[in-house]
């Protein structure tokens, strides 16, 4: 008999000590030469700062393979002693989330497509009972993007533009906006 | 490719977990998404996952009764369980965190403001990784009840917050686990918001004689089911 599900909760207010007291934003050293600073904030429905959201990333390194023995392209380089792929940044007072990490290669997608280079994005919050889920793509792919499966599975285009970071300061900028007329665009698995 | 759904309409899952928009529970109102969802095509990006807490995990970090110079206050207890994926399968290896409140009902958290003691020796949070059969252990105290302000007269009943990765991005799940018998069951939008009675079931722990050690401490046994990678045809992917 297969065994049922057991159902989410909240991560509610207090989960910072557990959580987020280790910095895990930082999934290369900001030195690193292809180094890039992810910055954004996370809005509610009113348009105000949600200061305590986790944010947590999950990508493939910059040849584009993940570092899970699950990924078996042994093609690719991995390098799962200096590049794990994941990255925890808890929303600050202002609602300020981070990460400095690489930009992820292609991956391959459904029925032999490839996917443009992205990462995996889950939100929680008090207020949340279930995790959302995102993607950020990136805004120097425009071609690749354009190709997407994912992305071009989104019919309104301006909604599916919600999920291109933005060149901001020499870094990306990638705002999460939970409800409202700028909702992102987020995910059922 | 399929088109975006409402959530979960169709999904036989759909009393299991919660929505995202429950009302009763306040906090959801302005949190909650209102577009449609977008069906996302499994592939490696969700089907692969962070192996995240494989790294040196303390040896006091899964006893929150020793991490401190003095013993805590409260009623020392074990909690265990395994950790399965949907096909039963033990998910090995696997990082479990957890945080709670103090026997009183106080979290550690700057902005918990519940006038109840802090107990300088206990911190409240702990992890562990899951055995080659799913097994995880905790020691710690059982935590109280705890005042919040959803509503007039709102307690949350006493609960442990437990944070899994599982073996796949999808696999990721927080969650709580609650006590049997608790009367502020039918009181609480959060454990509520859960539609299916017995998917809330699930959410509360046994008390397991097993797992009690004599003249020490009483044992909770909890199992815990993710979601698996589900098979993925990986020649897809090559």
């Amino acid at each position: 008999m297969r065994p049922e599900p057991t159902p989410s909760q909240t991560i509610g207010p207090f989960f910072h000590d557990a959580l987020t007291g280790e910095d895990r934003s930082g999934l290369v050293a900001p030195d690193h030469p292809e180094a890039v600073r992810i910055e954004g904030m996370v809005f509610d429905g009113a348009g105000e700062p949600v200061p305590d959201a986790m944010v947590e990333i999950w990508q493939a390194n910059r040849a584009g393979r993940y570092n899970d023995r699950i990924d078996a392209r042994e093609d690719l380089p991995l390098d799962p002693e200096t590049f794990s792929g994941f990255g925890r940044s808890g929303t600050d007072a202002s609602g300020r989330f981070s990460f400095i990490t690489v930009k992820p290669g292609p991956v391959p997608g459904p029925e032999r497509s490839l996917q443009a280079p992205h990462i995996m994005v889950s939100v929680f919050a008090r207020g949340l009972l279930k995790r959302l889920v995102t993607r950020i793509y990136f805004p120097d792919e425009q071609e690749a993007n354009a190709y997407d499966p994912v992305l071009s599975s989104i019919e309104d285009a301006d909604f599916g533009s919600t999920l291109v970071a933005h060149e901001d300061e020499g870094g990306l900028r990638f705002d999460i906006h939970l409800q409202g007329e700028n909702q992102t665009a987020f995910f059922e698995l | 490719m399929r088109q975006q759904s409402s959530e979960r309409v169709s999904d036989a899952n759909r009393e299991v977990q919660p929505p995202y928009l429950y009302p009763d529970y306040v906090a959801t109102r302005l949190r909650a998404p209102k577009k449609p969802l977008i069906i996302l095509p499994k592939t490696l990006s969700d089907t692969a996952g962070p192996a995240y807490g494989r790294g040196p995990i303390g040896e006091l970090d899964n006893d929150l009764t020793r991490q401190h110079e003095g013993e805590p206050l409260g009623e020392r207890i074990i909690v265990t369980g395994r950790v399965l994926d949907g096909n039963g399968r033990p998910v090995r290896n696997s990082l479990i965190e957890i945080w709670q409140a103090n026997a009183a009902g106080r979290y550690i958290h700057k902005l918990d403001r519940h006038p109840a003691p802090l107990d300088p020796n206990f911190s409240g949070a702990g992890r562990c990784l899951t055995d080659d059969e799913g097994h995880y252990r905790f020691v710690t105290i059982k935590p109280g009840a705890y005042p919040w302000k959803n509503h007039d007269n709102a307690w949350r009943p006493a609960h442990i917050h437990l944070s899994l990765f599982g073996e796949a991005f999808r696999s990721r799940l927080i969650t709580q686990m609650y006590f049997p018998g608790d009367p502020l069951f039918e009181h609480d939008p959060i454990f509520h918001s859960v539609r299916d009675e017995k998917a809330r079931r699930r959410m509360i722990s046994t008390f397991d004689l097993e797992a009690t050690r004599p003249e020490w401490a009483l044992g909770y046994r909890f199992d815990i089911v993710l979601e698996g990678r589900n098979a993925t045809p990986m020649e897809n992917h090559k």
